[in-house]
C-alpha cells in the first residue's frame, strides 16, 4: 500500500519537483533565523541596492532592508498560515459535510443552504472586511481565511459521505450493529479521506496566496514580514525598483506552484481514475 | 463455415454451419485485439472468425471478459484508442476488409450499412439532444434528404418501434422516455439508414424481463421484415433460445464453439458451452414442497413505505414504495420475493432488516414488532436478521481485511477479537474459502468469492433469518450457480429462513420454497414455488412467466442434473458443531 | 416552458433568502465593528459631546433592543440606506453607485475573456490530449493558478508601460485629456486592456482546466459512442455532443466562482488605480472606513446574486433537464 502510493507519487515527475521545492520552502522557514541572524525589519544596507550587490544578494527595499532575508523570514508566515487556516477549515468543513451527508434529508438541507450562503459571498471581500473590523493578527487572519475557505471542503465531504452511506458495506455495518461513531470513524472515514486530502492540499495554495492578498493591501500582521507586504510595500516604486515586488512574488509562485504540483500528485497516487469510476 | 483450416485454434467438429457464401454478409477471419501491456491477458479477442448471413441471427454468448462485446466494438471501429487495438485478421464486409479502410469510408459504412446498439439505453442517447434531432442526425449524415423528408422519415421511424404519438414524441428530450423506450429509440436510429447488418450488444440486459420481451420481439420482427443479418451479444442462453438461428459461444477472446441454434443449445459439444448450460437457472421438477409448521417466524401486515423527495425550497414529491406488503415465513423456509425495477422488493427487505423505518404495518419477528421499536430496542435483534448484499464490489470495506469484516459483528456484540476472528476461519471454510484469505483484503478476490465473505459475514452471528438481496444478479452465470448451491445448501443443513429478492423468476424457481410476486409495491399472489410457476393465478404473474426468456427451451437432460456443491466437505462439520 | 419558469422561480426566492442572510451578517458586523457606533459616529463628525452621541443613539436606534435595531437595519438596506460615511462625508449608497460602472466593465470584460479563452484552450488542449500543446496549455493554466494576481499585474505593468510604452499603467481614462465620443471609448478601452487581462488570466486557467478534465470524462460517455456508431464526422462528435455536455459544469463552476472574481477586483483596481468599487474598498481600509466596506460587501454580494441568476438563466438555455434537478 505504501510502496504503491510513493511509486505512482513518484510517477509525477512534477509532483516530485513540488516536494523538492516545497522542502526548500520549509527549509528556509524554520533556518530563518540561521540564515538571516538579523531581523528582517533592521536597516542592513542602502535603500534601493539593486541585486547581486555586495550586501543584498537580492537588493535591498526603500529603507534599506534585506529583500533575500525578508523572503526568507516571509516563509515562515505563508507557511504558518497556510498550514493553520487550512487545518482549521478542515474542522468546520469536514465536520458540516460529514454531518450534512450521514444524517441526510432537513439536517443536511439546512446545512447545505448555509454552506450556499457562505459560497455566495465574495470570500474575498469577506476576508477583507473581517481583518479590517478585528484589527490584522495572525490569529484574525487564521480565522478569517478559514471562515472563507471552508464551504468547498464541507460540499465535498458531504459527497463522500453521501455516497459511502449509501455503501452497501456501510449498510452491512449497521446490521451488524455497528453504533454510528464506529461507522463514520471505522466504515465512511477511511474510505473518503483521499479526496479531503488532495483538497486540503491545494487549499493550502489557496490560502497562502489569500494571505498575501490581504497583507498587499495592507492587512497582514504588522509584526511578521511577509511576502505580501513587500510586495504592496513597492508598489509604488516599480518603476525604479522592479526588485523589490519581483523576488518576493516568484517565492510565493513557487512555494504555490510547488503545493499544486504536490496536490496532483496525491491525486494520483491516492485517487487512481479507475478507482473513481467505479465509485458511482 | 471453412474457418477451420485458417488456424483459429478451434476443433473443426464443434463448427458445423453449412458453407453458403451468396448470403454472407460479414465475414470476420482471425480477428485479433491486443489489450495495453499490464492487462491480465495479451489479446482481448484471439483469432475470431465469425460469419453473419442475411435473414440471420447470430447470438454470440460468453461471460464477462470473453471478448464477445470487443469483437463487435472492433467491427464497428469503436475500439477505445489507442490503448486497444486490431492486431490481426479481416472484416470483410461484402469482400471488402473494414478494418483496412480509410476512415471517412468506414464512418460511411458505419452508421449507414452497419448500425449498432448498446447495453445502456440510460447512457446511450446525449442528453442535451431531442431523440428527433439524434435520429436526424444519421440521416444527415449519410443521407441526401431535404428537411421535410427527414422529419417524415423520424416519424416513420418511431412509429416503426412501437412507439406512441411519434410526432410529439419527436421533440421530446431522452430523460423523458423510459428505459425500454430509450431502447426503442435507439433500435429506431440504427434503423434510420436501412442497414445491412444490426450489431446488438446486450441491449436487453438493463432492462425489466417484461421490457426485455418486448425489445427481443421488436428486434426479431424488424430483422425478418428488412431480412437483415443481426449480430446479438448476449450472456443469458435464456436470450439466444428465445431469438438466435445461429450460436457462438466465446470464453478468454476465443471462440469455441458455432453451430446452428438449435443444435448448440440442445447438443452442446464443446465442455465449457457446455457448462454454461448447466448453469441456466431453472425450475426444478423434483423438489418437495415446503410444510409449515408451527407459528410464523416472520410476518408482516399491511408494510407501507413512502418516500419524500425534495428539500425546503422544491415541492416534495412522493414515491411509493411499498403499500400493503404481507408475506410469511416459517423457520427453514426460503422465501421469494420477485418484483421487477421499482416494484419494492428490495425496500421490503430493508425495512425488515431495520435500514428503512416502515411508514405504517406491523412486521413481526418471533411475535414482535419491529415497526414500533426505537434504534436502541433494535439493537438486539439485529444479532437475528442478517443481509446479503448485491453488488460484490461494493459490499466489502475495501480498507479492511476479511477477517476483521466477518468479526465485525461479533465484536459489536461484544465477542473478543480473537475469539471472532477464530470464528471467522472457520466461517471461511464453511462457504469453501481458505483460512487464509482472513488476512487479506477484498480487492484479491473475485466477486464469486467476494459474495461468499458476505455469506460468511452475514452467518457469523447465528442469525435465525437471512435477507438475500439480489446476491447473485452482479455474478457470471457459472459463478451464479455455485453460490446460488452454497447458499442453498447451507441454509438446509443450518435451518436458516432465508428472504430471497430477486429479479429473475428463473433464479427464484431454482432455490425457493414460496414465491411471493410484487408488483408496484404491492403483492399480488403468494404460493408454493411449484403452484406459481404451474397454476399462475394473478395476470401479473402469467406476465411474468410469459416474459421469461427461452421459457419453451427444455434444458437438456443430461446438463440438468449436474450439482456441484463446493466446500460440501467442511459443511459435514460444520452442521454437527 | 414552465419546468423552466419554475425552476428560476425557485432560483429566485433562494435568492431572497441569501440577500436576507448576508443583510444580517452585515448588520453583526456593523455591530461587531471595534467602538460605539454612536461614539465613533460623533467622533467622526467632529463634535463629541454626551448630549449629541445621546441624540444620535436615540436616532439611529442603538438604544432599543438588538432585534429592533436589526429591523431598522434591514428596512435602511431596503430602501437604499446603507448608512453615512463621515470620512468622506458622503451617504455609503452615493459613494458606491459612482463607482460601480468601472467595476462592472471591469469584472465584466474579465469573465468574458476568462469564460472565451478559457473554454477555448480547455477545448484545444482535451483534443491534443497528451501532445505539447496540451503539456504547453496545461503548464500555462498551472502557473496562472499559482500566481497572485496583483504581482501579475505589476509585472505587466512593468513590461508593457514601462519597458514598452504600449499600454496605460493606471487609471480609467487619460485625465484632462478632454476625449468625447468615440475616443473616449477607445482611450477607455487601452485603460481596461491590462487590468482585464490580469484579473481574467487566473480564471481562464481554471476555466481551461475544468473544460479539458470535463471533456475527457464527457468523451468516454455511452451516447459519444453512439454518435460514433452513427458514422458523424469528428468535428460534429467534438462540437454537438461532447463539447455542449461539457461545458455544463463549467458554467455551473463559472457562476459559484463569480464572487471570487468580484472580489479580485479588489486587488486589482488597487494596482491599477481602476476608480471602481474595489479602490474605494482599499481607500476604506487604508481609513478603516467601516461603513463604507461593509457597504461594498454588500453590494457585491448583490453583484453574485445577480450573476448566479445569470448563470442560471444561461444553463437553463443549454440544459433542458432543469426542470427535474
Amino acid at each position: 500500500m505504501n510502496r504503491d502510493f510513493w511509486r505512482a507519487f513518484a510517477r509525477n515527475r512534477g509532483a516530485v519537483l513540488g516536494l523538492a521545492i516545497l522542502g526548500v520552502v520549509v527549509f528556509c522557514a524554520v533556518f530563518a533565523g540561521v540564515l538571516y541572524p538579523q531581523s528582517p525589519w533592521d536597516m542592513a544596507t542602502v535603500p534601493f541596492q539593486p541585486p547581486l550587490s555586495q550586501d543584498a544578494l537580492l537588493g535591498s527595499d526603500t529603507l534599506g532592508r534585506d529583500i533575500a532575508a525578508g523572503i526568507v523570514y516571509g516563509a515562515r508566515v505563508s507557511l504558518l498560515i497556510g498550514l493553520t487556516s487550512t487545518a482549521v477549515a478542515l474542522l468546520i468543513g469536514v465536520t458540516l459535510g460529514a454531518v450534512a451527508g450521514y444524517h441526510g434529508g432537513r439536517v443536511d438541507d439546512a446545512i447545505m443552504r448555509f454552506t450556499e450562503l457562505f459560497q455566495t459571498i465574495p470570500n474575498f471581500v469577506l476576508a477583507v472586511v473581517l481583518v479590517a473590523i478585528f484589527t490584522p493578527s495572525i490569529a484574525n487572519i487564521v480565522v478569517a481565511i478559514a471562515i472563507v475557505s471552508w464551504p468547498p471542503l464541507a460540499r465535498l465531504a458531504r459527497g463522500e459521505f453521501m455516497a459511502l452511506r449509501s455503501r452497501e458495506f456501510v449498510q452491512a455495518a449497521v446490521t451488524a450493529g455497528q453504533g454510528t461513531g464506529t461507522i463514520i470513524l471505522r466504515q465512511i472515514l477511511p474510505n473518503s479521506l483521499s479526496p479531503i486530502i488532495v483538497s486540503a492540499s491545494l487549499m493550502v495554495a489557496t490560502a497562502i496566496l489569500l494571505e498575501s492578498s490581504l497583507s498587499f493591501l495592507g492587512l497582514g500582521d504588522p509584526n511578521v514580514m511577509s511576502w505580501g507586504y513587500m510586495i504592496g510595500a513597492a508598489r509604488t516604486v516599480i518603476r525604479q525598483a522592479w526588485w523589490m515586488s519581483f523576488f518576493p512574488g516568484v517565492a510565493i509562485l513557487l512555494t504555490v506552484l510547488a503545493l499544486n504540483l504536490v496536490g496532483e500528485g496525491l491525486n494520483d497516487a491516492l485517487n487512481p481514475r479507475l478507482a473513481r469510476k467505479g465509485r458511482a | 463455415m471453412g474457418t477451420g483450416q485458417t488456424g483459429s485454434g478451434v476443433p473443426p467438429d464443434v463448427h458445423d454451419v453449412p458453407p453458403d457464401v451468396h448470403d454472407v454478409l460479414l465475414d470476420v477471419r482471425d480477428l485479433t485485439v491486443a489489450l495495453p501491456e499490464g492487462a491480465e491477458r495479451p489479446n482481448a479477442v484471439e483469432n475470431v472468425s465469425l460469419q453473419i448471413r442475411k435473414n440471420e441471427i447470430l447470438c454470440v454468448v460468453g461471460e464477462s471478459g470473453s471478448g464477445k462485446s470487443m469483437t463487435a466494438h472492433a467491427i464497428m471501429g469503436l475500439l477505445p484508442r489507442p490503448h486497444v487495438k486490431v492486431v490481426g485478421g479481416q472484416a470483410l464486409y461484402r469482400g471488402r476488409d473494414i478494418l483496412a479502410m480509410r476512415e471517412a469510408e468506414q464512418r460511411a459504412l458505419r452508421g449507414g450499412r452497419l448500425a449498432m446498439i448498446f447495453q445502456e439505453p440510460m447512457t446511450a442517447l446525449n442528453p442535451l439532444m431531442t431523440v428527433g434531432d439524434q435520429i436526424e442526425e444519421s440521416l444527415k449524415a449519410h443521407a441526401v434528404m431535404d428537411r421535410a423528408a427527414r422529419r417524415a422519415r423520424v416519424v416513420e421511424l418511431l412509429a416503426a418501434v412501437g412507439l406512441p404519438d411519434p410526432q410529439h414524441l419527436r421533440r421530446s428530450y431522452p430523460f423523458r422516455l423510459s428505459g425500454g423506450q430509450r431502447q426503442r429509440v435507439m433500435i429506431a436510429m440504427a434503423l434510420a439508414l436501412e442497414p445491412d447488418i444490426l450489431i446488438a450488444d446486450e441491449p436487453t440486459t438493463a432492462l425489466d424481463v417484461t421490457t426485455q420481451k418486448q425489445i427481443l420481439n421488436l428486434v426479431a420482427k424488424i430483422q425478418a421484415e428488412r431480412e437483415m443479418g443481426v449480430m446479438f451479444i448476449t450472456h443469458d442462453f435464456g436470450v439466444v433460445a428465445e431469438i438466435a438461428t445461429t450460436v457462438a459461444v466465446m470464453q478468454h477472446g476465443r471462440c469455441v464453439e458455432v453451430g446452428p441454434a438449435e443444435r448448440v443449445l440442445n447438443r452442446p459439444r464443446h465442455p465449457y458451452t457446455r457448462e454454461l448450460i448447466a448453469a441456466v437457472p431453472h425450475y426444478i421438477e423434483h423438489r418437495d414442497d415446503f410444510v409449515r409448521k408451527g407459528e410464523a417466524l416472520l410476518k408482516t401486515e399491511k408494510v407501507s413505505k413512502v418516500f419524500r423527495l425534495g428539500g425546503f425550497f422544491r415541492k416534495g414529491r412522493t414515491l411509493v414504495a411499498g403499500e400493503d406488503i404481507s408475506i410469511e415465513i416459517h423457520a427453514g423456509e426460503t422465501l421469494g420475493i420477485v418484483g421487477e425495477s421499482g416494484s419494492g422488493k428490495s425496500t421490503l427487505g430493508r425495512c425488515i432488516i431495520g435500514l428503512l423505518k416502515a411508514d405504517g404495518g406491523r412486521i413481526l419477528f418471533q411475535g414482535r414488532d419491529l415497526v414500533t421499536l426505537s434504534r436502541r430496542q433494535f439493537r438486539p435483534v439485529r444479532k437475528d436478521i442478517q443481509m446479503i448484499f448485491q453488488d460484490p464490489y461494493a459490499s466489502l470495506n475495501p480498507r479492511h481485511k476479511i477477517g476483521d469484516i466477518i468479526a465485525q459483528g461479533p465484536v459489536a456484540f461484544g465477542e473478543g477479537k480473537a475469539r471472532a476472528l477464530e470464528r471467522a476461519r472457520e466461517l471461511l471454510r464453511l462457504v469453501g474459502l481458505p483460512e487464509a484469505a482472513a488476512d487479506r483484503y477484498p480487492h484479491e478476490f473475485s466477486g464469486g468469492q467476494r459474495q461468499r465473505i458476505s455469506i460468511a459475514r452475514a452467518l457469523a452471528l447465528d442469525p435465525k433469518l437471512i435477507i438475500a438481496d439480489e446476491p447473485v444478479s452482479a455474478l457470471d452465470v457459472s459463478v451464479q450457480r455455485q453460490v446460488l448451491d452454497l447458499l442453498d445448501d447451507i441454509r438446509r443443513r443450518l435451518g436458516l429462513a432465508m428472504l430471497f429478492i430477486t429479479h429473475d423468476l428463473r433464479i427464484a424457481a431454482q432455490v425457493c420454497d414460496t414465491i411471493a410476486v410484487m408488483q408496484k409495491g404491492r403483492v399480488v399472489e403468494m404460493n408454493t414455488a411449484r403452484e406459481v410457476f404451474q397454476n399462475p393465478q394473478h395476470p401479473y404473474t402469467r406476465t411474468l412467466l410469459e416474459a421469461i426468456p427461452g421459457k419453451g427451451w427444455e434444458i437438456p437432460e443430461d446438463l440438468r442434473t449436474r450439482r456441484v456443491v463446493p466446500g460440501a466437505e467442511s459443511l459435514g462439520q460444520e452442521a454437527g458443531a | 416552458m414552465a419546468g423552466i419558469a419554475s425552476f428560476l422561480g425557485r432560483r429566485l426566492i433562494k435568492s431572497v433568502f441569501i440577500l436576507l442572510a448576508i443583510v444580517v451578517i452585515n448588520f453583526l458586523l456593523v455591530r461587531a465593528a471595534p467602538g460605539d457606533p454612536a461614539m465613533v459616529m460623533a467622533g467622526e463628525a467632529g463634535a463629541a459631546d454626551e448630549q449629541y452621541v445621546e441624540q444620535l443613539r436615540e436616532q439611529f436606534g442603538l438604544d432599543r433592543p438588538l432585534h429592533e435595531q436589526l429591523g431598522i437595519y434591514v428596512a435602511g438596506v431596503a430602501t437604499g440606506d446603507l448608512g453615512h460615511s463621515y470620512r468622506q462625508q458622503r451617504p455609503v449608497w452615493d459613494l458606491i453607485l459612482d463607482r460601480l460602472p468601472p467595476t462592472l466593465i471591469l469584472t465584466g470584460c474579465a469573465f468574458v475573456l476568462a469564460l472565451t479563452a478559457g473554454i477555448l484552450l480547455g477545448t484545444l488542449a482535451a483534443m491534443n490530449v497528451g501532445r505539447w500543446s496540451d503539456s504547453a496549455i496545461t503548464v500555462l493554466a498551472l502557473l496562472s493558478y499559482a500566481t497572485p494576481i496583483y504581482w501579475v499585474g505589476l509585472m505587466l505593468i512593468l513590461l508593457f508601460s514601462v519597458q514598452l510604452g504600449w499600454l496605460p499603467s493606471f487609471g480609467y481614462e487619460s485625465i484632462g485629456a478632454g476625449y468625447a465620443g468615440w475616443d473616449r471609448a477607445v482611450d477607455v478601452a487601452e485603460h481596461l486592456v491590462l487590468p482585464a487581462v490580469t484579473l481574467g488570466l487566473f480564471y481562464m486557467a481554471v476555466y481551461a482546466r475544468l473544460t479539458r478534465a470535463s471533456i475527457l470524462e464527457v468523451r468516454d460517455m455511452d451516447f459519444v459512442k453512439t454518435a460514433r456508431a452513427k458514422g458523424l464526422s469528428e468535428t460534429r462528435i467534438v462540437f454537438k455532443h461532447v463539447l455542449r455536455n461539457a461545458i455544463l459544469p463549467v458554467i455551473t463552476f463559472a457562476g459559484i466562482q463569480a464572487g471570487h472574481l468580484i472580489g479580485g477586483s479588489i486587488l486589482i483596481e488597487t494596482v491599477f488605480a481602476w476608480p471602481g468599487i474595489g479602490r474605494l474598498a482599499f481607500d476604506a481600509v487604508l481609513q478603516r472606513d467601516y461603513q463604507v466596506l461593509l457597504g461594498i460587501f454588500f453590494v457585491t454580494s448583490v453583484m453574485v446574486i445577480v450573476f448566479n441568476i445569470l448563470t442560471d438563466l444561461l444553463y437553463s438555455v443549454v440544459d433542458p433537464r432543469i426542470e427535474v434537478a
